[in-house]
């Protein structure tokens, strides 16, 4: 039996029995990732692309109900782009660029988010979850057609893991019965309350804040601008905050803080969640209750996302406040990080001892999003007397002086991490760059010629050339590297020199698969280039 | 590193002090509180570098309850 533990948005990956259940002994895969959501999904996109094979066991047989994380940033969308899968994501999601702050009745300000210009990709879109996990399954299957070596089991729960000196063993329970399956490495995607994290003993240690919050997403026709607002203390929701945001398909999240004290099955009835609706948007507004949850949260991570030949990533290594956007962010650049780096052991082309970097770095990552997310949680949920004290006084400035308008924290942008003194770095011998294309940092995108820059990196390690001679084309070991040579003429806004040039007046960079820098020189040195490369595949 | 200044620095010191004295006339506690909290975020906003800022958070916490009370 394979419980239920909730209702399915879209069924994608209905059970059928696997030739596995039948096997006389377990069958050993060379990946097996457990949860399909997007975490789990991006990953298997991405091991398939590189021909790694593949196991996705789900323990449902499709997308999950609600619109749950529905901002996502420029920097998962540019991850995306490389899957393949960006453009039904940005061509269905909803791009705003003002949001307004209230205070009770009174607006105290609005904003422009002002992205900076010469990016491909907004700074984020709102987009329900379920869509965004359907087209993330919808590239895969795309892929399999054309012989991907991407599997997805859906009703397989794993309900017992043990690790070998070799390999790991699950035993897998299915409408049919349990059988077992092995894997090479497992990764762990199955949410906060990873099964397989409890199964392994291991801990999840942090901060829960004590707070609970009411989502309501409701269709309406209304014609309100899109836009993201937030009030504190407005007359419908007294003494805390609410947010409405607007999503696809006329849908807008409404959001509202209830406090610590509360009866959960009170607030969750439909008519006063309809109350509390009519009171945010007006009597008068029609409406219609789509989607309704309560949720409270907790700022988490376990010690380590390696243990051995399991490694966890997404919710399971670490949980964020939902404030900032960093949740599904924050897992899909795991996946991002992990994947060419389980390919490239895999295909023995870098040792094992690559794998410790993904906790390296990520860990680095998820204190960073735990940091700011747990700030923006402070300023909503004040712990005490001292800290309402000081986030009031913000609000009561922020009415009168522009300078308090930076401390209102109703939720940082979501960007991700520069990892910097990570193992895999390489030297930053560019005189003048500038700091944000330093060595650990995600290339920033930025136009060239009639397309953009992060286009051309592939997934493969490249070699970005502006202003400098390269070689047409470049291997090392037998394995070619990607070669961009490009001129800072070719970016007319001047955004790639400034980007990449900075005071340098040229420049090579050495990229990783995950578009992150290892190293730049003010020339290309072959010898430094292939040092720089076996440091960032762990090979010193 | 900017240091915090900690001698004698300001130009009109009784002035100041009676000026603050009479913003917290006829306040409860609540409201003085407020006060004050408004203040230190006006007057940290004007110094602007964070690295005085910090200074200025350790010297304060350093001073409470007077000499040989406070944690060092």
């Amino acid at each position: 039996m394979v419980a239920v533990r909730y209702q399915t948005a879209f069924r994608l990956y209905p059970y059928e029995k696997s030739a596995d259940q039948e096997a006389d002994r377990p069958v050993r895969h060379p990946v097996v990732i457990v949860g399909g959501g997007p975490v789990g999904m991006a990953l298997a996109l991405d091991l398939g692309k590189r021909g790694i094979a593949c196991l996705v066991l789900d323990d449902h047989d499709g997308v999950g109900m609600g619109s749950r994380a529905i901002c996502f940033a420029k920097r998962t969308l540019e991850i995306c782009d490389r899957l393949g899968c960006g453009d039904p994501m940005v061509d269905k999601g909803v791009v705003w660029n003002t949001g307004r702050v209230y205070r009770d009745v009174r607006e105290v300000y609005s904003f422009d988010l002002l992205p900076e210009g010469g990016h491909r990709r907004p700074a984020f879109i709102n987009l329900q979850q379920p869509y965004f996990e359907q087209f993330l399954v919808a590239e895969i299957r795309r892929l399999q057609a054309a012989g991907a070596p991407i599997e997805i089991r859906g009703q397989n729960s794993v309900t017992g893991v043990g690790q070998q000196a070799d390999h790991v063993v699950l035993d897998v329970d299915t409408p049919d019965g349990s059988y077992r399956v092995e894997a090479d490495y497992l990764v762990a995607c199955d949410g906060a309350n990873s099964p397989i994290r409890t199964m392994m003993g291991l801990g999840f240690e942090g901060r829960v804040f004590e707070d609970n919050f009411l989502i309501a997403d409701i269709r309406m026709m209304a014609d309100f601008p899109v836009e993201r607002r937030f009030w504190f203390d407005p007359p419908f929701n007294r003494g805390e905050t609410a947010l409405l945001h607007k999503q696809p398909d006329d849908v807008w999240r409404l959001d509202f803080q209830l406090g610590w004290n509360i009866d959960r099955k009170v607030e969750l009835a439909t008519e006063r969640i309809c109350d509390r609706v009519s009171a945010m948007i007006g009597a008068g507004v029609d409406f219609e209750l789509v989607w309704t949850s309560i949720y409270t949260f907790r700022c988490c991570t376990m010690e380590t996302y390696r243990h051995g030949r399991v490694l966890f990533a997404g919710d399971s290594a670490h949980q964020v406040s939902p404030f900032g956007a960093r949740g599904a962010n924050g897992g899909i650049q795991d996946a991002d990080n992990l994947g060419w780096k389980l390919a490239a052991v895999l295909k023995g082309e870098a040792p094992d001892a690559l794998l410790d970097s993904y906790h390296t770095e990520r860990k680095q990552a998820a204190l960073e999003n735990i940091k700011n997310s747990a700030r923006s949680a402070d300023f909503l949920t004040p712990r005490n007397p001292a800290h309402a004290l000081f986030r009031d006084a913000v609000l009561d400035l922020v009415e009168h002086f522009d300078f308090a308008r930076p401390m209102v924290n109703s939720g940082r942008l979501s960007v991700p991490c520069i990892y910097d003194g990570s193992p895999l770095n390489g030297s930053d011998a560019l005189g003048g760059g500038p700091a944000r294309s330093r060595p650990g940092a995600p290339c920033s995108d930025a136009p060239v010629r009639d397309g953009f820059l992060l286009d051309r990196l592939t997934g493969r390690f490249a070699v970005l050339a502006i202003n400098a001679a390269v070689p047409e084309s470049l291997s090392i070991e037998g394995k070619p590297l990607d070669v961009i040579p490009l001129s800072a003429e070719d970016d007319a806004t001047g955004a790639l020199a400034h980007r990449y040039l900075g005071e340098a007046p040229c420049a090579v960079y050495l990229i990783r698969p995950d578009q992150h820098i290892v190293g730049r020189w003010p020339a290309f040195d072959p010898a430094r280039i292939e040092a720089a490369f076996f440091q960032s595949i762990g090979k010193v | 590193m900017t240091d915090l200044v900690l001698a004698p620095n300001l130009d009109n010191t009784d002035d100041f002090y009676a000026a603050l004295l009479a913003a917290h006339d006829g306040l409860d506690d609540g409201e003085s509180h407020a006060l004050n909290a408004r203040l230190v975020l006006i007057l940290a906003n004007h110094i602007g570098d964070y690295g005085v800022l910090t200074q200025a958070l350790d010297a304060a916490v350093k001073a409470r309850g007077g000499p040989g009370q406070g944690p060092g």
